[in-house]
C-alpha cells in the first residue's frame, strides 16, 4: 500500500452500472452509506429499468446507481462521471457517454465475450476497439476472481457469480478510501439467519479491498475530505422516506390520525411500504383497489375527523380528478401526493420529470384550484410533507404535494431536524352551534373562519352538529344544496379566494447568487440543486446571476412579483415541455424564457452554467 | 300501468309505502327482535378480532339521539329539513320511510349514524337524513365508507347506492367492499334503469329493453347483483322490496346486527322511468304465485303455503303441496350459513317456472375489514410502544458533525 500515491479530490462521481440482477442499487446505497461516514457531502441518482428482470445482458435491463460526493457543498448527483463500474458491456454501452474525458472505467472484464457483446449488439469488443482510448480502462476479472475467492464455498455457481458486486464494492471503497465498516456492519445483520451468505460476502468485500492495495493496475487511490456541513446530527435520507417521516411529524404534531390510502405505483410506492411500518406513530395505510378508491378512502377518513392522505404518480392523478374535485367543494382536509414521473400515459415509469406542474394547477372539471407545494431536495420532502397537512387542516382545502422520481429515490445527508422546532399544527373540531336558524341555535357547516376562509370541520359522533355534504354546489354558511346562481359564482370566487389566502404562511423569498444581476432564474422542484450550483459556477466565471425557488407553486409567493421586477433577464428551467413558465408569463407579463429537459434526468449544474453564461456572458 | 296515478302513489295498492298511510302494526319485526341492542341477538359466536358494536358507544345504550336522555327518538328525529326531491310517487319515497322508522329502534344515537352515497337518485337519501351524511361522486361511495368506517370504526355507517352506481361505475368498489368485509350496511335501489340521467337502460335491465339509449332494445346481459355480491365473497347478501316496507324493515334490521357488510338489494319502482318493473313480485295479484319470502331454518313454501321448493338434485323445482303428492317435509329447509344453498337461491332469477326469492340469502361471520385494521394497529402498539418521533427521525446511521 505503501507504493500508492493518494490524491485529494474536492468531489468526485461514481456510477455503478450493471444488470438488474447484479445487485447495483445495493452496492450504491452501500457505498452511499460509506460517504455518509467519510463524512462527505452526497447526492446520489438510482437509474433503474421499469422491468424487473430484464433478460440479462441487454441494454434495456441496464440499472445504474450514480453518486456525488464531495468536502464541497454538493447539489446534484453529478454532472459527468469520473469512475464508471461496468458489470457487462451493455452497462458500458449505456453509461459511457456519461464519463468525463479521462474518466475511469473498471470493467468486468470477464463479461466482455462474443456472446455478451451479441446481447449489448456490440459488433466490436470496446475493449479492443479503441473507442475508449479518451478514457483510463482497469479491466478486473470480477468473475474470476469471485469464483476463486469463494471456491471452497458450498454455494452454488449462480449464487457465487451473483455475489461479484460486493467485489466490486469493496475495490470501490478502496479506490476512494471509504470505511469498509458499515458494509460489513450491514451484511452481517442482513444475512445474520444465512450464515453461507454472509461469510461469503464478507469475505468478498475483504478480497475487493485487498484486491485494490495489491494489483499494480492502480498506482493512485483518492481521498475526499469531510465536508464542512451546519454542525448537528445527520442520517442519509431518501426523499421517499424523508416524506413519509413528515407525514408521521404531522400526525404526531396534530394528534390526528393519519390515513393513507394509495394504490402501488412506481415511483411512489415506496410511501406505502414506510408508512404501512409506521402503524405505532398514529398512521393507518389502506393498500385499495384503485387509484379512485385510494382518494376515496382517504376523502372518507377526513370526513371522520382523521387526516386523509393520498399519494401516487401522474397516471394515478389522473385518475382521481374527480375526487380531487369533490374534496375541493365538500372542503374538507386531504393531502394529495404526486411523485412525478415521465408521461404521458404511462410513459418512463422509472424516470423523472417535472411535466404534472399543469395537470396539478388545472386537471379537474369546473374552476378548482388547489394550494401545491413542491419539494426540492431528498431532505426538504419532510418539511414539505408537514407543511402540506398543516395547511390542509388549517385552510380546509385539499393540497397537491409534488415531488418527483428524482427526489423520492435520490438521498443526501439530512441534518436530522428538532420535532419541537416545526411550525404549530393546532387543530380545531367544531363542537357547538355556530348559527341560528328561526331562533334555534343550529349548525352550519359552510359558516367562515374570516382569517382563512376555512369552514369548520365537525367531526361525526359529535352531538347537534350533524350535517350533509357533499359534490353539489352548496349554499355558503348553511351548507343546502343550491342551485343559485348567484351564489355558485360567489362559491367559486370562495374557493379560489381561501387558496390564495395561503400567502399568509409563505415566508418572504431568499434571493440566491447576486441579487445585483440582471438574469434571474425561477425555479420550482428537483431543480433546485443544480440551478443553485450553476449559478455558483457561473459566478465564479464572473457572470452574474440570481435564483430564487418556489416551494409554494400556487399560490405563488406574495413577494414574488416585487423581486422579478427588479431583473431584466428571466430563465426558468424545468423536466418538462415548458409549464411553469407559462403560469409565470400568464401571472406577470414577463419575457420568461424556458429551458427545458425532458430525457428522465435531472440537470446538470454545468447545463445551467452553459445557459448562464449564453444569456450573460 | 293505465290505472296508477303517479301524483298519489299506492293508494290503489293494499302494501302502502310507509308515510303514505296509517300503519296500524307493531314496527315489523319488533315481536321476534325485541329491539335488542345490535350484536346481542343473533350472533353469538363472535369471530376474533370482530371488535367492538360500533353502534354502541359506552354509556349510551340505546339512547336516544343527542345522547342528552331528555326524549325517546322518533322518526321526525332523523329526517333533516330539507325538502325530498324525488318524483312523487318514487319507490325511494318508502324506502327512506322505513329507514326513517327503524332508526329510532337501533339504539344508536344520530350523532353516530352516518350515510354516504354516491351519485343517482337514490344517492340524494343522505341529504333526507338528519345525520352525518356525504353525497359523494358516482360509483365511490363504497370508497368513502371505506375511508370512514376504517379510521372511525365506532360509527355507524350506512351506504346507499343504486344498480348504476354501484354496478356500473362503482363496479370495481363493490367486489372489494364485500372482500374486505367492512362493517356497515349497503342499501343497493335496483330500479333497472338510469333514473337521473333521465332512462337509460342499466347494468341490471332485462336483455331486449328498449330505452332512450336502446331504441332498438339493449343487447347487455344483465347482472344479478345478490349473485355477484356472493361472487365478491359477501357476508351477509338479502334482497327486499319497496312495497313490502315490514320485509325491508326486517332485512335492514338484519343487515345492522350483522357485524360486517350487511348488503340489501331492494326492488324499486321508478315510475317515470320504468314502472311496473317489479309487479309481478310486488302486486297482490301476483305477489303470492311469483315470489316467495324465505327464512332461515325454514321450509321454503309460497302461494299461501300452497306450493313449495324443493331441491332435485341441483335444481329447484316447485311442488304442489295441495295435491296429495308431496308434503311440507319435502320442501327444502333453508340454511342461510349454506354458501351452496345460497347460489342456488341467488340463480333463481326471472325464472317463469319458479317465484323470486326474498330473504337473506347468505350470512357468514368473519372479522371486518376495520376491525382487522385497529387490531393490527393495537397489536403493534402493543409490541413497539407508540412510537417516539424522535427516535424513528434519529433512527438507523447517524452521525455527528461538529
Amino acid at each position: 500500500m505503501g507504493t500508492k500515491t493518494v490524491e485529494t479530490l474536492p468531489e468526485a462521481t461514481v456510477l455503478f452500472a450493471g444488470d438488474s440482477g447484479d445487485g447495483m442499487q445495493l452496492t450504491g446505497t452501500q457505498f452511499t452509506l460509506a460517504t455518509a461516514y467519510a463524512m462527505n457531502d452526497l447526492a446520489t441518482l438510482p437509474d433503474f429499468p421499469a422491468e424487473i428482470r430484464a433478460p440479462v445482458g441487454t441494454t434495456y435491463g441496464v440499472s445504474g446507481f450514480q453518486l456525488h460526493f464531495g468536502s464541497v457543498d454538493i447539489r446534484t448527483p453529478g454532472d459527468e462521471v469520473d469512475l464508471l463500474v461496468a458489470m457487462n458491456p451493455a452497462a458500458l454501452k449505456v453509461n459511457v457517454e456519461r464519463v468525463r474525458a479521462g474518466g475511469t472505467i473498471l470493467v468486468n472484464s470477464n463479461a466482455f465475450e462474443r456472446k455478451d457483446l451479441n446481447l449489448a449488439n456490440l459488433d466490436t469488443n470496446p475493449l479492443e476497439d479503441g473507442s475508449l482510448d479518451k478514457y483510463r480502462v482497469i479491466q478486473v476479472e470480477l468473475t474470476k476472481l469471485t469464483r476463486e475467492t469463494l471456491k471452497d464455498s458450498s454455494l452454488n455457481q449462480k449464487e457465487i457469480d451473483r455475489s461479484k458486486n460486493m467485489f466490486a464494492l469493496g475495490l470501490a471503497l478502496w479506490l476512494y478510501s471509504r470505511p469498509v465498516e458499515p458494509a460489513r456492519k450491514w451484511i452481517s445483520s442482513k444475512f445474520g439467519k444465512k450464515p453461507v451468505i454472509r461469510d461469503a460476502n464478507l469475505e468478498l468485500l475483504k478480497k475487493g479491498y485487498h484486491f485494490g492495495e495489491t494489483t499494480e493496475q492502480f498506482v493512485t487511490r483518492y481521498e475526499v475530505t469531510p465536508a464542512t456541513l451546519p454542525p448537528g446530527r445527520y442520517r442519509a435520507i431518501q426523499g421517499v422516506q424523508a416524506m413519509a417521516m413528515g407525514l408521521v411529524a404531522a400526525a404526531n404534531k396534530s394528534g390526528l390520525l393519519l390515513t393513507y390510502g394509495s394504490y402501488p405505483i412506481t415511483p411512489a410506492s415506496d410511501i406505502l411500504h414506510s408508512l404501512s411500518k409506521y402503524k405505532n406513530h398514529g398512521i393507518m395505510t389502506v393498500q385499495a383497489e384503485d387509484e379512485i378508491a385510494a382518494i376515496g378512502i382517504a376523502i372518507g377518513a377526513s370526513f371522520g375527523g382523521s387526516l386523509g392522505i393520498t399519494g401516487t404518480s401522474g397516471p394515478g392523478i389522473a385518475l382521481k380528478g374527480e375526487a380531487m374535485g369533490l374534496a375541493h367543494i365538500t372542503e374538507l382536509p386531504l393531502v394529495i401526493i404526486n411523485v412525478q414521473r415521465g408521461g404521458p400515459s404511462t410513459g418512463l415509469p422509472t424516470k423523472t420529470e417535472q411535466s404534472d406542474l399543469m395537470q396539478a394547477m388545472y386537471g379537474r372539471n369546473g374552476d378548482a384550484p388547489l394550494p401545491i407545494i413542491a419539494a426540492s431536495t431528498p431532505g426538504d420532502c419532510f418539511e414539505v410533507a408537514y407543511e402540506a397537512c398543516r395547511i390542509a387542516v388549517k385552510y380546509m382545502t385539499p393540497v397537491m404535494l409534488l415531488s418527483d422520481g428524482y427526489l423520492a429515490n435520490g438521498s443526501e445527508p439530512w441534518l436530522i431536524p428538532d420535532a419541537d422546532s416545526l411550525n404549530d399544527f393546532d387543530v380545531t373540531f367544531a363542537t357547538g352551534t355556530n348559527a341560528e336558524e328561526d331562533g334555534k341555535a343550529v349548525f352550519h357547516p359552510y359558516v367562515r373562519n374570516e382569517k382563512t376562509l376555512a369552514r369548520p370541520w365537525a367531526k361525526p359522533g359529535t352531538a347537534g352538529l350533524e350535517h350533509r355534504i357533499g359534490g353539489l354546489e352548496k349554499q355558503d354558511g348553511t351548507g343546502n344544496v343550491s342551485y343559485d346562481s348567484r351564489n355558485h359564482e360567489h362559491m367559486t370566487w370562495i374557493r379560489a379566494e381561501k387558496v390564495e389566502r395561503i400567502q399568509q404562511e409563505i415566508p418572504p423569498l431568499d434571493i440566491f447568487g447576486d441579487p445585483d444581476a440582471d438574469l434571474i432564474i425561477v425555479g420550482w422542484g428537483s431543480t433546485r440543486g443544480a440551478i443553485e450550483a450553476g449559478v455558483t459556477r457561473a459566478l465564479n466565471d464572473g457572470h452574474k446571476a440570481a435564483a430564487v425557488h418556489l416551494r409554494f407553486v400556487n399560490p405563488l409567493p406574495a413577494d414574488l412579483g416585487e423581486v422579478l421586477s427588479q431583473y431584466s433577464k428571466y430563465l426558468v428551467p424545468e423536466m418538462n415541455n415548458g409549464q411553469m413558465v407559462r403560469i409565470l408569463r400568464d401571472r406577470f407579463l414577463l419575457p420568461f424564457e424556458a429551458m427545458n429537459k425532458i430525457q428522465g434526468r435531472p440537470f446538470g449544474p454545468s447545463e445551467i452554467q452553459r445557459k448562464i453564461a449564453e444569456m450573460v456572458g | 300501468m293505465s290505472e296508477k296515478d303517479p301524483k298519489k302513489p299506492g293508494t290503489k295498492k293494499p302494501t302502502l309505502p310507509p308515510g303514505m298511510g296509517k300503519k296500524p302494526t307493531l314496527p315489523p319485526g319488533a315481536a321476534k327482535k325485541p329491539t335488542l341492542p345490535p350484536g346481542m341477538g343473533k350472533k353469538p359466536t363472535l369471530p376474533p378480532g370482530a371488535g367492538k358494536r360500533p353502534t354502541m358507544p359506552p354509556g349510551a345504550p340505546a339512547g336516544p339521539p343527542g345522547g342528552d336522555g331528555a326524549s325517546v327518538p322518533t322518526r321526525a328525529d332523523f329526517s333533516s329539513d330539507q325538502d325530498v326531491r324525488w318524483c312523487p310517487g318514487c319507490g325511494d319515497y318508502a324506502i327512506l320511510a322505513t329507514v326513517q322508522r327503524l332508526m329510532p329502534e337501533l339504539g344508536v344515537p344520530r350523532e353516530n349514524m352516518v350515510f354516504i352515497s354516491g351519485i343517482g337518485c337514490s344517492s340524494r337519501f343522505p341529504y333526507y337524513m338528519n345525520t352525518y351524511g356525504m353525497h359523494s361522486i358516482h360509483g365511490r361511495a363504497p370508497t368513502i365508507a371505506t375511508g370512514i368506517k376504517t379510521s372511525r370504526p365506532e360509527l355507524d355507517v350506512w351506504m346507499i347506492t343504486g344498480d348504476g352506481d354501484s354496478l356500473s361505475i362503482g363496479g370495481n368498489h363493490i367486489i372489494h367492499i364485500m372482500r374486505r368485509n367492512v362493517d356497515l350496511q349497503i342499501i343497493m335501489f335496483n330500479n333497472q334503469i338510469y333514473g337521473l340521467t333521465k332512462g337509460q337502460y342499466s347494468p341490471t335491465s332485462e336483455v331486449g329493453k328498449v330505452t332512450k339509449s336502446t331504441p332498438f332494445g339493449s343487447i347487455d346481459h344483465p347482472f344479478n347483483p345478490i349473485a355477484l355480491v356472493l361472487g365478491a365473497d359477501a357476508s351477509f347478501a338479502a334482497r327486499t322490496m319497496d312495497r313490502d316496507p315490514k320485509h325491508m324493515k326486517d332485512m335492514l334490521k338484519q343487515a345492522h346486527e350483522f357485524r360486517g357488510t350487511g348488503f340489501v338489494e331492494v326492488y324499486q319502482n321508478c315510475n317515470i322511468f320504468n314502472d311496473e318493473a317489479f309487479f309481478d313480485f310486488t302486486e297482490k295479484a301476483t305477489k303470492s304465485e311469483r315470489a316467495i319470502f324465505f327464512e332461515n331454518g325454514k321450509p321454503l313454501t309460497y302461494a299461501g303455503g300452497t306450493k313449495g321448493l324443493r331441491l332435485n338434485g341441483f335444481r329447484l323445482e316447485t311442488i304442489n303441496l295441495e295435491n296429495g303428492n308431496w308434503g311440507i317435509d319435502d320442501c327444502l329447509v333453508y340454511d342461510e350459513t349454506s354458501r351452496e344453498l345460497a347460489t342456488i337461491m341467488a340463480r333463481v332469477y326471472w325464472r317463469e317456472d319458479l317465484p323470486q326469492p326474498f330473504g337473506v340469502f347468505f350470512r357468514e361471520n368473519r372479522p371486518s375489514y376495520d376491525s382487522q385494521v385497529n387490531a393490527q394497529i393495537q397489536s403493534v402498539i402493543e409490541r413497539r410502544g407508540k412510537g417516539s418521533l424522535e427516535d424513528l427521525l434519529n433512527e438507523g446511521d447517524t452521525w455527528e458533525v461538529s
